[in-house]
């Protein structure tokens, strides 16, 4: 009875880490621009994964000693997950990829580049064009 | 917490580094103690040069209870996020949010940065240079006043009680 259940929760756990890991996948493809699209892998991917190894490491424990380096794996995903997300959104922004036309906000890093050059090419004197 | 020592410059590290080392051989044999000891003590003196000097954790019981709030509201991230990739409509309503940091430390902004990744619809994106302003994407808020708000409320302040008592 109580192994019934147990299996029952297994394979939920692992359809659920599926299902999460497809959705994060089909947002990939689906959202409209690089920002957004950034919040599938970085969100659903985390849960899809945990309830996967979540699943492992139940089934495994149920096979002999208690397994856990599962956890260990998930702690991991989810301390490395946000950093790379926050890499991959910054240098976005750093060339400057314009956002959905959607977006609000407007911060200053993604202002177009055209007065910068105007203030660097200033000091070279070089003299403007009639 | 643990004070630091000579032989021990970061205790909580070390004691990280023993049970990380010990769940990954599996066993608890005096054998893998001895070497994940060994390794516990060794790793942060080689390393500890490169490590900026960590805030202590002013109230563990606080930490344990912010963790265990993140972890809910992963789960909770984790099915709005799906719902707005899956909802036909497509009506979203991306934002770039300006988020003023009232934190100063480095190790709080980077645990408040993450989490936020990791929390409802949202995923940090730029810390300014002067570490005053984090950007924010958002995915679909309807009042940019009610998000800095709310992650002022439910993140920031536990992390300053944490750290900046």
């Amino acid at each position: 009875m109580l192994d019934s259940i147990l299996e029952g929760v297994i394979a939920f756990m692992l359809i659920a880490g599926g299902a999460f890991a497809f959705i994060g996948s089909l947002g990939l493809t689906h959202l409209k621009d690089f920002y957004m699209r950034l919040h599938g892998p970085s969100k659903t991917t985390t849960l899809g994964v945990g309830c996967t190894l979540l699943g492992s490491s139940l089934y495994f424990s149920l096979q002999g000693g208690p397994v856990v380096q599962e956890l260990l794996i998930t702690v991991f995903a989810f301390i490395t997950a946000p950093v790379s997300a926050h890499m991959l959104a910054k240098s976005a922004l750093h060339h400057k990829l314009k956002p959905d036309p959607r977006t609000r906000g407007n911060p200053i890093e993604l202002e177009s580049e055209k007065p910068k050059h105007a203030v660097e090419e200033a000091p070279q004197g070089n003299s403007p064009l009639p | 917490m643990i004070p630091p020592t000579r032989w021990l410059p970061m205790p909580v590290l070390s004691l990280l580094l023993l049970a990380v080392w010990l769940l990954l051989q599996h066993s608890v044999a005096l054998g893998q103690w001895l070497l994940g000891g060994v390794l516990a003590i060794a790793i942060p003196l080689v390393c500890q040069p490169f490590w900026e000097r960590q805030p202590r954790v002013k109230r563990p019981f606080k930490l344990i209870r912010y963790v265990l709030r993140v972890l809910v509201d992963i789960v909770v991230a984790n099915l709005e996020v799906s719902k707005l990739i899956l909802d036909p409509r497509g009506k979203l309503r991306p934002a770039l949010v300006e988020y003023p940091l009232t934190l100063t430390q480095n190790f709080p902004i980077t645990i408040l940065a993450s989490t936020i990744t990791l929390t409802p619809g949202t995923v940090s994106a730029h810390l300014r240079l002067d570490g005053r302003t984090l950007l924010v994407h958002a995915l679909d808020v309807a009042d940019v006043d009610a998000l800095i708000d709310e992650i002022h409320q439910r993140y920031e302040r536990p992390l300053m009680e944490i750290f900046e008592p």
